[in-house]
């Protein structure tokens, strides 16, 4: 084990290490605890200048107050009608390529996956316009549905890296022998592989599922109004509205960050075993 | 009549025997190869023919040649935003090491290490819009932590996102946040692989600390490396959102980077000249093509090698 483990250092080196954790992560989440706080200010502490000293009371009623006067609600649920067809959609397309590519052998299958790997590191950009103008011509700007159709196409992409890299490290034998005994190619996918690749469909729901819910880019170039626009487009329009109220954007926040934590350390295995594929050999 | 009839069937039936191998692949690959051609794949060719019309998104596309690119080579704000990517590039590539510091310095196994292990890396699960917010909160003049702190120490406070010349870092330091996480999380994930045995082999020749992390841990983290480095120049190169949400690309137009200054081109409020916007993207483009071949270069060697 790299370092070497603190057991066997000396008793203060011990002490300083169990000091050190908790001091470095307060310091490291920093950011994250001062907005924390924030959002649950009460306005008047801010007029007072009460930034940093103990909140004079806890008020809920800034979380109250951004549901109510503001479309919050509306941009949660236009997250979750993108982020979860997107999830579905992806999760269909890539288990079919990464089944394609990861167990049979053709002239073009490298080439194949070389440009899903590829067409992942494009910068969004060079997308941009053509895709706002397809998505346009097929009646669909402004509309959640044209916002996860792009996402989905665009996660086929790394889900297919995963899912293919996956399928190609089953044993072959269990296929081959399939073949032997006659089984239908398409039956080889629906009752051997597929209940195989349970753990590859959670990782990349729960990475899928924050991805796209942590998007801005294409909301904000694929949709405009607020009964469409998810929460992180949502909430740079309301950080506009709210110069200054900085009790009202923390709380925006910490709503709009709320489902992807609670998606991580519910299922928080599968994330990194999702996240850090291939950094092991 | 009958007879040919079944006959015909074996025949189909056969020959879908005979070629199954060949066709079930295609037929798998097809909606999702499909989908990706349509959204990924013709937008980018797309855009390269874009970059030589004029066009305003709604009416009729003018040929213009190659007069956008002679236009970037004497827009100063391009000039502003590309020197501004090389900034991020070199700075983003510091999650690297800081990663791998923070990566060793949890990599015991006290009571509790698995709390902190995913609570370090908890920067890295939430939108850059709300990073993006947390950090102009912190930097805010007058009140902000950042700015206080600083006024403590040297009497003057700085207001880091009103000063053209430290935008861009502080910007950047939003950004370390999170990718330090990532970085962090796949070097434990190595770390957690090393061989017990090399390590202890080396501790008898007498190695430790530096030499041992030098000589005999990073070699064996080669992979974790290869993918902190990949998807760090691809999230320095890909910065939109933080530069969109703390500064605009200002103040003075100085934290712009090419990402920001095309989709400000193309589609805010200051024009609608796609044209142009798609030749500052096929700049990017090009920019991330040179990494991107890179990657794929070693990828393509070690899937032969694996073979």
């Amino acid at each position: 084990m790299f370092p070497r483990p603190i057991q066997q250092a000396s008793a203060p080196a011990r002490a300083l290490y169990k000091t050190a954790l908790p001091i470095a992560l307060f310091l490291w989440l920093f950011p994250l605890l001062g907005v924390a706080v924030t959002s649950l200010r009460p306005a008047s502490d801010l007029a007072m200048g009460n930034y940093f000293g103990m909140p004079s009371d806890i008020a809920w009623g800034n979380y109250l107050e951004i549901f109510t006067n503001s479309p919050i609600g509306q941009y949660i649920f236009n997250s979750f009608k993108v982020t979860i067809p997107t999830v579905i959609g992806t999760l269909i397309l890539s288990t079919m390529t990464g089944f394609a590519l990861g167990i049979y052998r053709f002239r073009a299958n490298l080439l194949v996956f070389f440009m899903f790997v590829a067409g992942n590191f494009v910068p969004f950009q060079i997308l941009m316009v053509p895709v706002r103008d397809l998505t346009y011509g097929l009646g669909l700007y402004n509309t959640t549905g044209g916002l996860a159709l792009f996402h989905i196409a665009f996660q086929t992409g790394f889900c297919t890296l995963f899912m293919r890299n996956f399928i190609a490290a089953l044993p072959r034998e269990l296929i081959e022998a399939a073949r032997v005994e006659g089984v239908a190619e398409w039956k080889i996918f629906w009752y051997i592989v597929l209940p195989l690749m349970r753990p590859a469909i959670a990782a990349l729901a729960v990475l899928v599922f924050t991805f796209i819910w942590n998007d801005f880019f294409w909301a904000t170039v694929l949709t405009t109004s607020a009964s469409t626009q998810p929460v992180t487009a949502g909430l740079s329009s309301l950080n506009g509205q709210w110069i200054a109220q900085w009790h009202l954007v923390s709380a925006g926040s910490i709503i709009a960050a709320l489902p992807p934590v609670l998606m991580f350390f519910l299922m928080q295995k599968h994330f990194i075993a999702g996240l850090t594929l291939g950094a092991v050999k | 009549m009958s007879m040919t009839s079944t006959q015909q069937e074996t025949q189909t039936r056969s020959w879908w025997r005979q070629n199954q191998q060949r066709i079930t692949p295609w037929l798998f690959l097809a909606p999702g190869l499909l989908m990706f051609i349509i959204y990924v794949i013709w937008p980018i060719f797309s855009s390269f023919r874009l970059s030589f019309f004029e066009y305003d998104g709604l009416g009729e596309k003018v040929w213009l040649g190659l007069a956008n690119y002679q236009e970037l080579f004497s827009d100063r704000a391009f000039k502003t935003s590309l020197r501004n990517n090389v900034i991020w590039l070199l700075m983003y590539m510091l999650a690297v090491p800081a990663g791998l510091f923070i990566a060793i310095f949890l990599n015991q196994t006290v009571m509790g290490i698995r709390i902190y292990k995913s609570l370090f890396f908890f920067p890295f699960v939430i939108s850059q819009v709300v990073v993006g917010l947390m950090f102009a909160w912190f930097y805010a003049p007058n009140f902000g932590l950042f700015y206080k702190v600083i006024e403590f120490f040297t009497g003057k406070g700085i207001a880091v996102l009103a000063d053209p010349h430290l935008a861009t870092y502080g910007i950047i330091a939003a950004g370390l946040w999170p990718q330090i996480a990532y970085c962090m999380i796949l070097y434990l994930t190595g770390l957690n692989n090393v061989a017990p045995d090399q390590i202890e082999a080396a501790r008898l020749d007498g190695a430790k600390g530096l030499k041992m992390l030098w000589y005999v841990v990073l070699p064996q983290l080669r992979p974790a490396t290869f993918i902190a480095v990949v998807v760090t120049v691809i999230g320095a190169l890909r910065s939109f959102d933080l530069v969109s949400i703390m500064t605009n690309g200002g103040p003075f137009g100085s934290t712009r980077v090419l990402s920001y200054y095309m989709y400000e081109q193309a589609l805010s409020e200051y024009g609608y000249r796609m044209g142009y916007g798609a030749a500052i993207a096929v700049v990017l483009f090009a920019i991330m093509m040179v990494f991107i071949s890179g990657f794929i270069w070693k990828m393509v060697r070690d899937e032969r090698e694996g073979n």
